[in-house]
């Protein structure tokens, strides 16, 4: 039996022009790992509503063609009937979870299906051992982390073992750490409990490696259904927004077969002689030593010499009767600088911020500026007050924004890009322009294209003055405009350096291009190192 | 006011129990007409606020809810009738007739006021020692509906709180700072769109087709037992013994050694179950 089996679905949410999904034809079969690519809007979260149910059953529109999952007709069976077979976990952790205590949350789904206490104590436990959250289960699920938050509502939707597990950018506000957990997880669940898993993620260099299949949507339609190399190299052909780095810098040296993992890259990379023999790069002799070269961090020490434009002096923030969230932290910097902040949820990455931002005051220490600072917080959405794009900015700023053409749109109906690049806008509207622009993960649910234009705008902002300082969990994107980054824990300032001597030759705090080629000389994106072979220099031999 | 998970015995005891401990203090407050019995019972609340590790809690409550005391002592002195020791007169108040503030009416406002007071701390305390997720779990096997309609709220209030300071710090950060009223409409949009991400949550974890739950078998702890038996004799002392005080026409009682006995026997029967200190992790 078919886990998930769509013909000819056609699906237009209420009030919508254009519909979401458009004449597909799927087969999902049971146990397969499949991985939904695609850009924003392209019917993702739309086929994920259909295989939970939601969509039609909840959010109502004109459904055409027929679907059935796990062997359920969904015109008869809506997402309460489907739950019994399909588990969902959707991007926001913090909407997932609908009780108390942890314990609660995960004996609520087995509670709605009238099983018997003992199963529901027994099916608790299970799970809870499962996802390695029984120490969490006494937990009030106020108190968790957005992170633990994630794990207990994976757990909820996994309590009575689910034979479809649907997943909507599961990774998103999870940190590098947390975010390979939870697909290791995934993997593990497919692997062992025989679960069928369907998920949908930008970060393709992180899941691809653990996927079966891949089924790229554009506009509602399969515009590629392969095994991960094949869809890869359908990407380098028709889509580049959703190639991933590895995959890249592969097809940039004129190789084959794309490759899904970092594992594979290499493999491909040695045998085209490429790579010095079978040993990983970062366990060789001196791969621990700096990069000997790179552009950014000269960059990086250039900027640093300036006055600084932002000043933080040894800033606490101390909770009363609880931990410092910021312990000392002091950092200075200089107009034109783009710094990223790296770490675990939970290090102080936002606090730093709300404090440059003047949200919050430190319990000891200062912050000083030289100007305004322009702060931008997590959800783009909370700044929108308006029912028009155009009332939420004067003319002037809409046009020196590029987002006129969408003026009469409401702000919650465009794009994650469109969002930010309107939130960008807001803070950063009016004079004197904002000496220091602050960023707090600001490519959530963002593609590919979104990120890079958002890296662009923030090396333009830079460039006529503005201190740039983002924090984020996204290495690529990282490395896609910062010329300085620091990492926290704890709430404290670890490492501060050039982001080719951070972002390199780690395992989580790392580009995938990085881990390919073992940090060596500093290089992070399939450019770069394309870029230095074309300049002549053997650039994975040179390392030995 | 949300559930703080603590160890302590009365968080250790069924919800039920707790339910019925903090009723009881409750109910004692009502039987009670003598001032000294009801300022010894907010004590007995702080003092079960902070063995319960929720004193500061409690304490935040019995100071918001002072101002509502003073108002009802004010408001009782200006519109009671009864009393016969006039303080000062006010002479004619229109439509209020003569005003005339008594030291009976003053006394019984503030007799008002402290079982205001108590009600409020007791509150707090509940909010904070009794699990919600247990007393609806209970509550499910009556009305179900209605029980989950009360587990969104518990959760969706805490929720949407953190949402509006979020809201709000965000529109700190605009150069030109929104309006309030635009504000507000943000606020209840987000929360519109919250509760419709709520109501999907549920939707796929089955709650259109829940059925009703299992009852649960739980061992009666040694904590159930000392809390049943402490609201039982809270309630018996307060109805069997009460500490006789009148407040009109004149004040007519006093505290002796009866008033304060029954004081030190309610505060002997309210925090003698925290004493047992063993199992009271969770």
């Amino acid at each position: 039996m078919n886990a998930l089996e769509l013909d000819s679905v056609t699906y237009s949410y209420p009030a919508a022009r254009e519909p979401a999904l458009s004449d597909l034809t799927l087969e999902i079969a049971e146990g397969e790992f499949v991985v939904l690519a695609g850009g924003s809007a392209a019917g993702k979260s739309t086929l994920l509503g259909v295989a939970s149910g939601l969509v039609p059953h909840f959010h109502g529109g004109r459904f055409d063609g027929s679907a059935e999952v796990c062997g359920m007709d969904l015109r008869s069976h809506g997402p309460a009937a489907l739950a019994s077979d399909v588990g969902t976990l959707f991007q926001d952790p913090e909407t997932q979870v609908v009780m108390g205590t942890v314990r609660a949350e995960l004996a609520f789904p087995l509670e709605n299906r009238g099983h018997a206490a003992v199963a529901v104590a027994r099916g608790v436990e299970e799970v809870a051992l499962a996802l390695g959250i029984e120490s969490l289960l006494e937990r009030t699920t106020v108190d968790l982390s957005g992170g633990e938050l994630q794990r207990v509502a994976l757990g909820a939707a996994l309590a009575g073992r689910p034979r479809l597990l649907v997943l909507d950018e599961p990774t998103s506000q999870l940190d590098p750490v947390a975010g390979d957990e939870l697909l290791a997880l995934l993997r593990r669940l497919n692997e062992e409990w025989g679960t069928t898993i369907l998920l949908a993620e930008h970060r393709l260099e992180r899941c691809l490696a653990a996927a079966d299949r891949v089924i790229a949507l554009d506009r509602g339609a399969v515009a590629c259904d392969a095994g991960p190399s094949g869809f890869l190299e359908w990407a380098h052909r028709h889509e580049p927004g959703l190639e991933t780095p590895g995959a890249a810098l592969i097809a940039g040296l004129g190789l084959r077969p794309a490759p899904a993992g970092v594992k594979q890259a290499r493999a491909t990379l040695r045998a085209a002689g490429l790579l010095p023999d079978a040993e990983a790069p970062h366990e060789r002799p001196g791969a621990d030593r700096p990069a000997r070269r790179s552009w950014r961090s000269r960059r990086a020490q250039g900027s640093a010499a300036a006055e600084p434009t932002l000043q933080v002096r040894r800033v606490w923030h101390e909770l009363a009767g609880g931990r410092s969230i910021l312990a000392g932290v002091s950092i200075a910097v200089a107009a034109g600088e783009r710094v990223v902040l790296l770490g675990r949820n939970g290090a102080g990455k936002s606090t730093l911020l709300r404090h440059i931002g003047g949200l919050m005051e430190p319990t000891r220490g200062r912050v000083e500026c030289s100007g305004r600072v322009a702060l931008l917080l997590q959800n783009p959405g909370d700044y929108f007050v308006h029912d028009r794009v155009g009332d939420e900015l004067d003319a002037a700023a809409l046009r020196d924004a590029g987002l006129e053409a969408i003026a009469e749109r409401h702000p919650r109906d465009c794009s994650g890009g469109e969002r930010q690049r309107l939130a960008l806008a807001i803070v950063t509207a009016g004079d004197p322009p904002a000496a220091v622009l602050c960023l707090d993960e600001p490519t959530r649910g963002m593609d590919r294209l979104a990120k890079k234009a958002l890296a662009d705008q923030l090396v333009e902002r830079s460039e006529l003055g503005a201190a740039v300082v983002v924090a984020t969990h996204d290495p690529e994107f990282a490395a896609a405009f910062a010329t300085r980054a620091v990492l926290l824990a704890d709430g404290r300032i670890v490492a501060d350096a050039s982001p080719s001597e951070l972002l390199s030759g780690g395992w989580y705090f790392a580009t995938e291009t990085a881990r390919i080629l073992g940090g060596h000389d500093g290089i992070l994106t399939a450019a770069e190192a394309l870029e230095s072979l074309a300049a002549g220099a053997d650039v994975l031999e040179s390392r030995t | 006011m949300t559930y703080l998970l603590r160890a302590s015995p009365l968080h250790a005891a069924r919800a039920s129990v707790a339910a019925a401990y903090c009723a009881s203090l409750v109910t004692a407050a009502f039987l009670s007409p003598h001032p000294l019995v009801l300022g010894v019972l907010a004590l007995l609340i702080l003092c079960a606020g902070l063995m319960c590790g929720v004193g500061s809690r409690v304490a935040r409550s019995l100071w918001f809810s002072l101002p509502m005391g003073v108002a009802i002592v004010l408001v009782n002195a200006l519109v009671a009738r009864e009393g016969l020791t006039v303080l000062v007169r006010l002479g004619d108040g229109g439509p209020l007739g003569q005003l005339d503030i008594t030291l009976e009416s003053l006394a019984f406002g503030a007799k008002e006021a402290l079982v205001l007071i108590v009600i409020v701390a007791v509150a707090a305390l509940a909010s904070a020692v009794i699990d919600p997720d247990e007393v609806l779990r209970s509550l499910r096997r009556v009305s179900f509906r209605s029980a989950l309609t009360a587990t969104i709220a518990t959760r969706m209030m805490p929720l949407l709180a953190l949402d509006a300071r979020r809201i709000g710090d965000a529109q700190r950060c605009r150069p030109r700072p929104a309006g309030r009223l635009a504000v507000m409409r943000a606020i209840t949009a987000n929360a519109l769109d919250r509760s419709l991400d709520v109501a999907a949550t549920l939707e796929v974890r089955g709650y259109g087709s829940a059925r009703r739950p299992a009852r649960a078998v739980r061992a009666r702890s040694r904590h159930d037992l000392a809390f049943a038996v402490s609201a039982v004799a809270i309630v018996v002392l307060a109805a069997a013994w009460p500490a006789p005080f009148a407040y009109y026409p004149t004040i007519a009682g006093s505290f002796d050694a009866s008033a304060f006995a029954h004081a030190g026997a309610l505060g002997l029967a309210a925090l003698a179950p925290f004493a047992q200190r063993r199992g009271i992790s969770r």
